[in-house]
């Protein structure tokens, strides 16, 4: 499990950073939600992989079978956060876009 | 959980967040009745100032306090832990809000007014507040998010073309700033299992160095975006001349302080041994940016894009501070940020005004202005002053401190690194001092335009009327009062730089107000 | 986009949703569920609408702009955190009141009280922004 998180988290950011590198406002922020989903798995995977294990605590169970419910939370709030942004962005973008009449970042081809 | 004593004057440390935002709460709710919502935005700010007040003069007297939300035990819950340093700034971000939306009376179009103005600049407010008081790092991003949600909201407001393509700029990069904050939080819990600022300092000096190093670089390139330091300062005078010029000031104030706070926080009270590591790297951003900063405001012929780069250099100081670490050094740097949130919001103002009487937002098309408005060309020749260091104004002081800050790192063992600082701070305030002159002679000595023949007075100056004159120019003279009060009697603020530096050099009474020391892990 | 199936189907759809996204939002806290995704599947509820009605009729069936919404939202949650100093508690802390309603209990609560406002501010947010991208970004 840990080869495929490591994994996707590098694939995720590297494809993320080549789209932010991009021109079009749109493969931008494409771009900067694919890193900010990197680094979500990455946060998640600091509360040490486990599967099937419960991050609320019940009595009489073993504290080791527990996974850490505090990445979980952090994670949640990143991606709200991340959604909320994106969202904001997006109408931004396209009221650029209506004015200028082009994508390119700049407000104009080159 | 536990039970803990909470007085209701421990409120205070959260009043300065909440009031700001339920007051943008329900500002949102009365979008049409406009004339009660700003009444209602310069209530709470006002109120809010006198929080701030209250909380400041209790701390310098009572030392650090800290309220952990949700009754929960210290490292767990999310603390709120004010410290003189913080405390002090949000204070001071305050008092500029309310000057500001003064200001904003005369400034906004109506349009901007019914997009909403007001809600957003107490959501800003909150949110700088709230990275001042807070003592969690993962709050920190959220209030980061929040300010950074809310200048977006500003920056577009009006909707003009250039404004969008400024939003663009500086959405992008300090999103991705954020984000590269949000992974260094994710490899400090991986390595030390809190997110707690007071549980850091105690836990950071166990972990591995070189794991706390790479946090504290990432860090570093974090803050430094959000901050606008060298290299990471493009986005700064590509976008914040742009909305506004009230919104300008507020986000000039406000915005890169809280970043540069951020980097203070970070650098020297949690991880010190990292910042160690880092010393080179810090020499060479705050030489980078102490040099750049004034250098590219003599380049530049647009105002407001002129005056970016002096909030740049300003960066520099601050940086430069973090960078010498000793006690001088820190209380340049802490006093620096409050001067700068005066002075550079005071300047942006001044160049709103300048920039309503000429019809110009270029140097070279102004001109004559100090013929037919001398009080504005006055406080416009004070606050440049005072931004490059000249003594009887408040920019002074926090340069001497450096000053003596670089001294004091180089003279027990001949450290280089120290004495380029030196001579970074000394070439800077020369270089701003050309800088501001430049722009003076421009815009208010010079006869008329740059390509004028024979002089001419300038045709196209539009006077301002009685209100605008108020308004206008109200605010301005308060910054400019207050930098001039602060720069004859500094005994206040060297004593809270004393204070201030001594707090981020020793730790203890911040970590024993958040009762980390004594809670089980 | 608005064919004739889709212009029928979408009120019902639309009330079954947010019929649905208040069930999600009070079953919250213990349970999976809560403000957040009730807020979503509101918003999402309001976009389906405006997708078949237009923006101005989803605009009109909301009554409220609804970043008033989302205000009202952000102010019922900062007071469900500031009923506390009442109680000599920090700031957010959960206050509980169980009443036994005819014999089936019934748990209010001050964490219940944020979650609805978190409900009304996602909703109030999301709404606003898919509203305006329904508008196709003539009003950012």
């Amino acid at each position: 499990m840990e080869l495929v998180i490591s994994l996707s988290i590098g694939v995720l950011a590297g494809s993320g950073i080549w789209l932010l590198l991009r021109p079009r406002s749109f493969q931008v922020i494409i771009g900067l939600s694919l890193i900010s989903y990197a680094v979500n798995l990455f946060i998640f995977s600091t509360g040490r992989l486990k599967s099937d294990a419960a991050p609320i605590l019940e009595t009489g169970r073993d504290i080791a079978t527990y996974a850490d419910p505090v990445p979980q939370a952090l994670v949640l709030t990143a991606i709200v956060i991340g959604f909320a942004m994106t969202a904001l962005f997006l109408v931004v973008l396209l009221a650029s876009r209506g004015l200028t009449g082009t994508d390119h970042v700049d407000g104009r081809e080159r | 959980m536990q039970d803990m004593a909470i007085h209701p004057v421990d409120w205070l440390v959260i009043l300065p967040v909440v009031l700001p935002l339920l007051g943008a709460a329900l500002l949102l709710m009365l979008r049409e009745a406009k004339e009660a919502q700003y009444w209602m935005a310069l209530g709470t700010v006002a109120v809010l100032l006198l929080g701030d007040i209250a909380l400041a003069t209790r701390i310098a007297e009572q030392g650090p306090v800290s309220m952990t939300m949700g009754n929960w035990l210290p490292p767990f819950g999310i603390s709120f832990t004010a410290d003189l340093v913080g405390a002090v700034f949000a204070l001071a971000a305050a008092g500029v809000t309310l000057l500001v939306l003064v200001y904003l009376r005369l400034d906004m179009p109506d349009r901007a007014r019914r997009d909403g103005v007001y809600p957003l600049v107490l959501l800003l407010l909150a949110g700088v507040s709230g990275s001042f008081l807070t003592g969690d790092l993962f709050n920190l991003y959220v209030w980061f998010e929040v300010m950074l949600i809310a200048s977006l909201g500003l920056m577009v407001l009006g909707g003009r073309n250039s404004q969008l393509d400024a939003t663009v700029k500086y959405g992008f990069l300090n999103f991705f700033a954020t984000t590269i904050f949000l992974l260094s939080l994710g490899l400090t819990y991986g390595t030390l299992g809190t997110l707690n600022m007071a549980d850091i300092v105690a836990k950071a000096p166990a972990a591995d160095p070189a794991v706390m190093a790479s946090i504290a670089a990432l860090l570093l390139l974090a803050f430094g975006m959000k901050a606008a330091a060298f290299p990471v300062n493009a986005w700064l005078p590509a976008s914040y001349h742009a909305p506004p010029a009230a919104v300008s000031a507020l986000m000039a104030g406000l915005l890169t302080k809280v970043g540069v706070y951020a980097l203070l926080r970070a650098m020297t009270m949690l991880l010190p041994a990292s910042r160690e590591v880092l010393e080179p790297v810090l020499v060479v951003v705050a030489l980078g940016t102490l040099i750049l900063g004034p250098l590219g405001a003599i380049a530049e012929t647009n105002l407001r894009r002129a005056l970016g780069f002096l909030v740049i250099g300003g960066i520099g100081a601050t940086v430069t501070g973090i960078a010498l670490n000793n006690e001088a050094g820190l209380a340049g740097a802490a006093t620096y940020v409050l001067h700068a949130m005066l002075t550079i919001t005071g300047l942006y103002l001044v160049a709103g005004l300048i920039e309503a009487m000429t019809g110009e937002t270029d140097t070279r098309r102004m001109g004559g202005l100090y013929a037919a408005a001398s009080l504005p060309s006055v406080l416009f020749f004070v606050l440049m002053l005072a931004v490059a260091g000249v003594p009887p104004f408040l920019g002074f002081w926090p340069k001497l401190l450096l000053v003596e800050g670089g001294i004091a790192g180089w003279a027990p063992n001949w450290d280089g690194w120290a004495l380029a600082l030196w001579v970074g701070v000394l070439v800077n305030a020369l270089l701003t001092l050309i800088a501001g002159s430049r722009l003076w002679g421009h815009i208010f000595w010079r006869a008329g335009h740059e390509s004028a023949e024979n002089e001419a007075p300038n045709p196209d100056l539009r006077r301002l009327d009685r209100r605008a004159t108020w308004l206008g120019l109200a605010p301005t003279a308060v910054l400019t009062l207050a930098v001039f009060l602060l720069g004859v009697w500094p005994e206040p603020l060297l004593g809270f730089g004393k204070q201030a530096a001594a707090g981020l050099l020793q730790s203890a009474d911040y970590v024993a107000a958040t009762g980390v020391a004594g809670g089980e892990p | 986009m608005s064919t004739l199936i889709f212009r029928t189907i979408a009120p019902l759809l639309t009330a079954v949703m947010l019929v649905f996204s208040v069930f999600v939002l009070l079953r919250g806290h213990n349970e999976p569920g809560g403000g957040f995704i009730g807020g979503l599947i509101a918003a999402s509820a309001l976009a389906i609408y405006g997708m078949a009605m237009g923006g101005e009729a989803a605009r009109t069936a909301l009554n409220v702009h609804p970043l008033a919404m989302a205000g009202f939202g952000l102010a019922l949650a900062g007071l469900s955190g500031v009923l506390s100093l009442a109680f000599d508690v920090p700031f957010l802390t959960g206050l509980w009141s169980i009443f036994d309603l005819d014999g089936s209990e019934v748990a209010l609560s001050t964490p219940m009280v944020f979650d609805i406002g978190v409900y009304f501010v996602v909703f109030g947010t999301i709404a606003a922004v898919a509203l305006a991208l329904e508008s196709d970004g003539e009003d950012a």
